[in-house]
């Protein structure tokens, strides 16, 4: 069940904010959140499911730090998503895919979660097309030997 | 920090600028009927409600015209604009296009009959049936008024019982007569 645009933006727009300007600043931030729920309203009419929409827009809004930040500084070190904060853009499948390596288990999260092409989670990530296709079949494999 | 009430409307409006929004609504509170939730579409004016509770729209608004349903108040504009007008007594018609899409054929064919009947007239809820090549749905009709998605701009309130008396009102009855004696079709 996806909800109207209106109860996902009021349900994230405080928190999305807080985690761009923690790695943006605030004028940065600002700019950042609109981008963040423009991209959200373009994709929305492509869900094909409600859940996880927590974790899906904190995706959105990854990839445009890590935008932000190549774009201010193209070599500089990409800033790490993976931290305590930026957890939750796979919490939500943490069952599934908890004992997982963090970057294996965001890949499979946003192959098979949210549909996205692997370069899109390589830009996700702050990596490449080829290291993300890579993470996501290292975890299938892995979760295959778990499960069998 | 969270969200600036300032960013909060920024990316409001930049969401209707970029024509992402599948329904815009806000809320008008000053018109001598109470507040009003408005919703526009592409299309035009699909929604004014007598109930402002925003929370109890977001779903029907979502099922019938698309789920990108969001708050933004300049796409509303020229609803509020002609509302005001009205309620001024400087309007006797809209000039808003009415959005019936998802509605039922017969549903629209009503409610398009009922656009015709002009300000400072009424009409009765048979008179509409026998419009519509259906004079015994008098009853149906009544039903189709009761769920008006778009009152005052379609004039529901023209629309009274055979005796003449006021019948109903999805707003309630002080609402219509309100109306009806603004427009001079009560004294």
């Amino acid at each position: 069940m996806i909800p109207p645009f209106e109860m996902f933006y009021e349900a994230h727009r405080d928190e999305i904010y807080r985690f761009l300007e923690r790695r943006l600043g605030r004028q940065r931030a600002e700019d950042a959140f609109q981008e963040t729920f423009l991209r959200a309203l373009r994709a929305y009419p492509r869900l094909h499911t409600g859940d996880h929409l927590r974790a899906w827009v904190f995706t959105i809004a990854s990839r445009i730090i890590v935008d932000d930040v190549r774009r201010r500084k193209p070599n500089a070190e990409l800033p790490e998503l993976l931290t305590e904060d930026g957890r939750p853009a796979y919490e939500e499948l943490a069952p599934l895919t908890d004992d997982l390596p963090p970057k294996q288990r965001a890949a499979i999260v946003l192959r098979y979660g949210y549909d996205l092409d692997y370069d899109e989670i390589g830009a996700a990530l702050g990596s490449t097309e080829q290291a993300a296709r890579q993470a996501a079949s290292a975890g299938v494999r892995r979760l295959r030997k778990e499960k069998s | 920090m969270n969200v600036s009430p300032a960013l909060d409307e920024r990316f409001r409006a930049a969401a209707a600028v970029a024509k992402l929004l599948d329904v815009a609504f806000d809320v008008i509170t000053d018109t001598p009927v109470g507040p009003l939730l408005i919703g526009v579409t592409d299309h035009g004016v699909c929604r004014i409600s007598y109930d402002p509770d925003s929370e109890r729209h977001l779903e029907t608004l979502a099922k019938q015209f698309g789920q990108r349903v969001l708050r933004s108040s300049q796409p509303i504009d020229e609803v509020r604009r002609e509302l005001d007008e009205y309620f001024a007594g400087r309007r006797r018609h809209f000039d808003l296009e009415p959005d019936l899409r998802g509605l039922s054929p017969y549903n629209q064919q009503v409610l398009t009959e009922l656009a015709r009947v002009e300000y400072g007239r009424t009409t009765t809820y048979g008179a509409l049936a026998a419009l519509t090549g259906n004079p015994r749905a008098a009853r149906a009709v009544g039903t189709i008024m009761n769920r008006n998605p778009i009152p005052i701009v379609l004039p529901c309130h023209r629309v009274v019982g055979a005796s003449g008396s006021l019948t109903g009102y999805a707003g309630g009855l002080d609402r219509k007569e309100h109306l009806l004696r603004l427009e001079g079709a009560l004294l």
